[in-house]
C-alpha cells in the first residue's frame, strides 16, 4: 500500500469537534467536522471547510479515544455525526473510524450531499453506516448546477443507493427563498423522496446568513446578498406542499 | 409497641425500635409508571395559592422585602400562638409567626445580628429583649468572638476564610422528622430517656455531662413541640393515623426546628416516600382520592414556600434571594435493587406544575440510571420546563451513605438521623495562592495577614517554586480555618444547641467538619498558565505582585483537558489532606465541599487580580464551574471535567451548575427530554455528584431584568439551590447572564 494511503487510513483532516450536538441525527451526537469540500454551495453557512488544505490533521486514535471519553453520553441513544465539509472525501479514514465505533455498538451517522461516485470504498463505508442526512442541494439538476456548481444525477443515485440497500436516511432541503421553494421543484421532491423506503424522516432547514461572516472574513464575495432567511411561513408552506405535518 | 395507627402495615425491627428506614423499606410501594395519575390543583388549593401570591406581592413592596417582624417575642419552639393564611382552606396548618410572613427574631446565635436586621427593615428590637441578652444571656456569636486568636481575625477579616457562621445559625442540620409521624412524640421521648439510662455511668465526664445535657434539652424540646401542637388543636404524642396526619406532624416537626433555629439552611430530609406509604394506605381503604393526596400535598409545600428568616441585607448579598434551602431529597435506588420513587415523589415535584416554579422547597432529585423511565422523564420534562430541580448522583452516594440518606442545603449528603455536620463555609483558595506568592501580604491592602513567608521575587513565574509555597501557605489556612470552626462549633453547641433538631437522631451520630473551598477554577487555570506559559508579574513598589502578564496561551479547566482538570484534582486532595492533619471538635470526620452558593461574586470581589489573568473583582466561578467563558469545547467538555474531581476527597458535595437553552438541547420536547436524560445518565456515569439544570434563553432573562413584575415566578438554579431571579440583586442577575449559557453546537 501507498504511503499517501496508508496515511489517509489513519489521519483525518479535521476542521473542528464539537462534543454535544444535538440536531445532526438522534439524541445525543459527538460530532466531527471534517475538513474539504468540494462543492461550491453558494449558502454555504461553513465556508470555512471547504478549502482542502485547511485543516488539521488528527489520527484515528485520539478522534476515536475523545470520543470514548463521551461514551457515556452518546450511548445507547445518540452517537457519531461526521459532517463537514464533505465528509466522504475522507472515505479511507471513516472506514476505519466507523469500523471501530461499531465494534463498540455505537451509532454512525454521515451527513453528507451524496455528490460522490459509488465506489466500493463508499459502498463499504455505507455498510457501516446507521444514518444518512442526505442534503439534497436541488430537485432541479440545472438549478443545482447553478446553486452548488454540480448537478444532481449523482446525489441522486446516492439516494436511490441507499433505498436498495436499507439505509436509513434524513432527507435535508435547505429552504431559500425564491430559489428552492418553488412549488413546482418541491412537488418534484416529494415525488422523489416518495421513491425512497428508508426515509425517516425530512428535515427542512430555514436558510439563514449567518455564515455570511464567514465568507466576509475569507476576503470572499457572499453571492446570496440580499436573499432574504427563510421564514416560519416560508418554511410552513413549503412543509405543507411536501405533505409534512 | 403497638398502635391501631399502624393497623395494615407490615411488621419490622422498626416496631421494637426506632428504625424509618426498616419501615420504608417494609411498607412502600414502588411506582415504576409515567406522571398520568397526577391531578389539577383543587379549588381549595387555587384560592388558597392566589392569597399566598398576595401576601408575596405585599411582601416585595415592603421595605427591604420583608412584611412584618415580631419583634417582641424570643422565638422557640412554642413561643408563638397559632397563625394561619386562611384557616378554612388549608389542609395543612402552622407559621412560625402568628401571621403570615411575619418574620421572627432568634437572638440566642446573637443579639446585634438581630438588631441590626431589624434596624435595616425600619424595626427596633423590644428594649426588654435586648437588655436580656446584652446584660444576662451570652449569645453563640458573643461566645465565637471571646476565644478567637487574632490569626483568625485577620484570615477572617481579609477574606481568606469567609462566609463562617459565626455570626448566624449553623444549619445544615436535618432533623428525621417522618419520626414523629411514625411514632408520635411520647415514644420519642421514651427512647430519649432510655438513653440517658444508658449515660447512666460509674464516671460522668466531660463528654458523658454534655451529652446528657444534651439529651435533656432535647427531651424538653419535645414536650415543648408538643405544646406547639396543641395550639393548633393537635395530640402528636400519639402516631399519625393517616396521610393528612402524618404530614401534619411531620411538618410540626420541621416547623418546631424553623422556630428555634435561624440556620443558614435548614433541610427537610427525604419525606415523600416515607408518606406515600400512609397514601397508598388512604387510597387503598378509600378514605382518600388522588385529588386529596395532591391537595395535602400542595397544602403542604405551600408552607414550605412561606419559610422566612429574619436576616441582615449583608448576609442577602452572600446568599441572593433569602433562601432557606428547604431541601427535600427525592428518588433514588435502594440497596434491595428497588427504586425509592413512589407516586408521591411525582405528586411532591408536580406542586410546581399546580402551584407554579419557585426556589423552595429546594427539590433535589437523587439520580440514579436505574431510575424508573417513567420518572426520567417526568422530571426532565419538569426542569425543562421550570429550571427548578437540581440532581445528585445516587449511585455514588450510596455507596457510603446507604439508601436513606438526605440532602442538606445544596449538596452536602447525610444519613437522615444518623449524622450531621459542622458547617464550615469555605476557605478563599485563590487568594491563598496570591499569598504564597506574596509571603502573606495582602495583594489589595498590602497588609501582612499570616506569618511573614517569603514572597516570590523573580519577574516570571516558576511553577515548581510557586507550588512549594502555595502548599506552605495551604498548611497555614488549614490550620488557621480549623482553628476557627473549632471555635464556632463548640459555641454554637453551647448556647445555641439545636435540641428539636438533635431530638430526632439518633444518640451515638457521625458529626462531620464540612469544609469548603472557594475559587477552584481560577486556581486550577493560574497553576496551569504558569506551567505551561509564561506569567511576568507586575510589582508595586512595595514589591507586592499585584497583576499578571501571560505570554502564550494555556490549558484551561473546564475543557476535558488533563493536564489542567488533573491540576484541580490535585489542589482537592492536597488541600483536603492538609485539613485532616488538625484535630476537629468532637472529633468530627474531615469533609470538604466545593461550592459556592451565590458568594462566588462576593469572593471574587475581595480578590485581585490572579495569573490566570481574572481581573480583580471579578466573580469566581460557581461551586466547581470553569470561569466563565473558558470553556470552548462545549457543555459535556465541562461535564467531563468536572466529573473527574474526587468525591472521596470532596465528600460534603461538588457542585456544578449548567446552563443551556431549549434550542441546543434538542429540536422537540421530546427529544430534548430524551437528551437531557442522556446526559445526566452520562454525567453521573463519569461520576459527577452534583448538577443544577437550568433551560432558558438569554434574552429571557434579560427581560426579566427590565420588566421583573412580568415575572414574578421566574426561578433559576444557581449553585446548590434556586432562587427567584427577579430578587437577585443587579450585580447578581448580571453574574448569571454572563456565565456560560451553552448555545453551541
Amino acid at each position: 500500500m501507498k504511503k499517501e494511503e496508508l496515511d489517509l487510513k489513519y489521519y483525518a483532516k479535521v476542521h473542528s469537534i464539537e462534543s454535544f450536538g444535538t440536531v445532526d441525527g438522534p439524541g445525543i451526537r459527538f460530532v466531527i467536522f471534517l475538513q474539504g469540500c468540494s462543492l461550491k454551495c453558494k449558502y454555504c453557512h461553513n465556508r470555512d471547510t471547504w478549502d482542502i488544505n485547511g485543516g488539521e490533521y488528527k489520527s484515528l486514535d485520539a478522534i476515536f479515544n475523545k470520543i470514548m471519553n463521551y461514551k457515556n453520553y452518546i450511548y445507547p441513544n445518540g452517537g457519531v455525526t461526521v459532517t463537514g465539509g464533505e465528509p466522504l472525501l475522507q472515505v479511507y479514514f471513516l472506514i476505519e473510524l466507523f469500523t471501530k465505533l461499531k465494534n463498540k455498538g455505537i451509532h454512525t451517522c454521515i451527513d453528507t450531499s451524496g455528490m460522490v461516485k459509488l465506489t466500493s470504498d463508499i459502498k463499504h463505508l455505507l455498510s457501516l453506516t446507521d444514518l444518512v442526512l442526505l442534503d439534497i442541494k436541488h430537485i432541479d439538476s440545472k438549478k443545482c448546477k447553478d446553486l452548488v456548481g454540480f448537478s444532481n444525477e449523482m446525489e441522486l443515485e446516492f439516494a436511490r443507493y441507499l433505498s436498495e440497500n436499507n439505509i436509513p436516511i434524513w432527507i435535508r432541503q435547505v429552504i431559500i427563498p425564491g430559489i428552492t421553494n418553488d412549488k413546482q421543484d418541491l412537488l418534484k421532491l416529494k415525488d422523489f423522496i416518495d421513491s425512497l423506503k428508508t426515509v425517516e424522516r425530512v428535515e427542512l432547514l430555514p436558510y439563514h446568513s449567518m455564515g455570511k461572516y464567514k465568507w466576509d472574513n475569507l476576503g470572499l464575495k457572499y453571492e446570496l446578498e440580499g436573499i432574504p432567511d427563510a421564514t416560519d411561513k416560508d418554511i410552513n408552506k413549503a412543509k405543507e406542499i411536501l405533505g409534512l405535518s | 409497641m403497638d398502635f391501631k395507627e399502624w393497623e395494615g402495615f407490615s411488621n419490622g425491627d422498626w416496631k421494637s425500635e426506632i428504625n424509618v428506614r426498616d419501615f420504608i423499606q417494609r411498607n412502600y410501594t414502588p411506582y415504576e409508571g409515567d406522571s398520568s395519575f397526577l391531578t389539577k390543583p383543587t379549588e381549595k388549593t387555587q384560592k388558597l395559592w392566589n392569597q399566598v401570591l398576595e401576601l408575596y406581592k405585599k411582601e416585595k413592596e415592603s421595605v427591604g422585602g420583608v412584611l412584618d417582624i415580631d419583634t417582641k417575642t424570643v422565638s422557640t419552639v412554642s413561643s408563638h400562638d397559632a397563625g394561619y393564611i386562611d384557616k378554612n382552606l388549608e389542609e395543612i396548618v402552622g407559621l412560625q409567626t402568628d401571621s403570615p410572613l411575619k418574620r421572627a427574631i432568634m437572638p440566642f446565635g446573637g443579639i446585634r445580628i438581630v438588631e441590626k436586621s431589624c434596624e435595616a427593615y425600619g424595626r427596633q428590637v423590644d428594649p426588654d429583649i435586648d437588655e436580656i441578652f446584652h446584660k444576662y444571656r451570652k449569645t453563640h456569636n458573643d461566645g465565637v468572638f471571646s476565644v478567637y486568636t487574632p490569626d483568625i481575625r485577620a484570615a477572617r477579616s481579609s477574606h481568606l476564610i469567609t462566609g463562617l457562621p459565626d455570626g448566624y445559625g449553623r444549619g445544615r442540620i436535618i432533623g428525621d422528622y417522618r419520626r414523629i409521624a411514625l411514632y408520635g412524640i411520647d415514644v420519642l421521648i421514651e427512647e430519649k430517656k432510655k438513653e440517658l439510662d444508658v449515660l447512666n455511668v460509674d464516671e460522668l465526664t466531660e463528654e458523658i455531662i454534655r451529652s446528657r445535657e444534651e439529651i435533656s434539652e432535647q427531651i424538653s424540646a419535645l414536650n415543648e413541640l408538643k405544646v406547639m401542637a396543641s395550639k393548633y388543636g393537635f395530640d402528636i404524642s400519639r402516631p399519625a393515623k393517616n396521610g393528612k396526619e402524618a404530614v401534619q406532624w411531620l411538618y410540626f416537626g420541621y416547623l418546631g426546628a424553623i422556630k428555634d433555629q435561624n440556620g443558614a439552611a435548614m433541610s427537610l430530609g427525604r419525606t415523600s416516600t416515607f408518606l406515600d406509604i400512609y397514601f397508598e394506605r388512604d387510597l387503598k381503604n378509600g378514605t382518600l382520592t388522588e385529588e386529596n393526596a395532591q391537595e395535602i400535598m400542595d397544602h403542604f409545600v405551600m408552607k414550605l414556600r412561606l419559610v422566612r428568616f429574619l436576616r441582615t441585607p449583608e448576609y442577602n448579598e452572600l446568599f441572593s434571594g433569602d433562601p432557606v434551602w428547604v431541601t427535600e431529597s427525592i428518588g433514588g435506588m435502594g440497596i434491595d435493587g428497588r427504586t425509592l420513587v413512589t407516586k408521591n415523589s411525582f405528586r411532591m415535584l408536580h406542586t410546581l406544575v399546580n402551584l407554579g416554579p419557585a426556589p423552595e422547597p429546594n427539590l433535589t432529585v437523587l439520580w440514579s440510571t436505574k431510575l424508573p423511565n417513567g420518572f426520567k422523564r417526568f422530571v426532565t420534562d419538569l426542569s425543562i420546563k421550570t429550571s427548578s430541580i437540581q440532581y445528585e448522583n445516587d449511585d455514588l452516594m450510596r455507596i457510603t451513605l446507604g439508601d436513606d440518606y438526605g440532602i442538606a442545603c445544596c449538596v452536602s449528603p447525610m444519613k437522615i438521623g444518623k449524622q450531621m455536620q459542622f458547617f464550615g463555609a469555605r476557605a478563599n483558595l485563590a487568594k491563598t495562592l496570591l499569598y504564597a506568592i506574596n509571603g502573606g501580604r495582602d495583594e489589595i491592602s498590602g497588609k501582612q495577614i499570616t506569618p511573614k513567608y517569603s514572597p516570590i521575587t523573580s519577574e516570571y513565574l516558576d511553577y515548581d517554586e510557586v507550588m512549594e509555597k502555595f502548599e506552605q501557605m495551604m498548611d497555614y489556612v488549614s490550620k488557621i480555618y480549623i482553628k476557627a470552626l473549632n471555635a464556632i462549633h463548640y459555641m454554637h453547641d453551647k448556647y445555641s444547641y439545636e435540641a428539636i433538631e438533635m431530638a430526632l437522631h439518633d444518640r451515638e451520630i457521625i458529626r462531620t467538619m464540612a469544609c469548603g473551598i472557594a475559587g477552584l477554577s481560577v486556581v486550577a487555570d493560574s497553576l496551569s498558565a504558569i506551567k505551561f506559559a509564561k506569567v511576568k508579574v507586575i510589582r508595586d513598589e512595595t514589591g507586592l505582585a499585584v497583576d499578571y502578564e501571560i505570554e502564550g496561551d494555556f490549558p484551561k479547566f473546564g475543557n476535558d483537558d488533563d493536564r489542567v482538570d488533573q491540576i484541580a484534582v490535585y489542589v482537592v486532595k492536597t488541600f483536603m489532606n492538609k485539613l485532616r492533619r488538625h484535630h476537629t471538635y468532637r472529633n468530627s470526620k474531615h469533609t470538604l465541599s466545593i461550592l459556592t452558593i451565590t458568594s462566588n461574586v462576593v469572593y471574587g470581589k475581595a480578590t485581585g487580580n490572579t495569573p490566570d489573568g481574572r481581573k480583580a473583582g471579578a466573580p469566581f466561578g460557581p461551586g466547581a464551574n470553569p470561569l466563565h467563558g473558558r470553556d470552548k469545547n462545549g457543555a459535556l467538555a465541562v461535564m467531563n471535567s468536572v466529573a473527574k474531581l474526587p468525591f472521596d476527597s470532596a465528600e460534603d458535595g461538588i457542585s456544578y451548575t449548567f446552563s443551556i437553552t431549549p434550542g441546543t438541547l434538542g429540536k422537540t420536547d421530546e427529544e430534548r427530554i430524551n437528551n437531557l436524560v442522556s446526559m445526566l445518565d452520562g454525567y453521573f456515569s463519569q461520576t459527577g455528584h452534583h448538577i443544577n439544570v437550568n433551560v432558558f434563553d438569554r434574552s429571557l432573562l434579560e427581560d426579566a431584568m427590565e420588566h421583573p413584575e412580568k415575572y414574578p415566578q421566574l426561578t433559576i438554579r444557581v449553585s446548590g439551590y434556586a432562587v427567584n431571579f427577579t430578587k437577585l440583586t443587579r450585580e447578581q442577575q448580571l453574574d448569571v447572564i454572563n456565565r456560560t449559557i451553552h448555545e453551541k453546537i
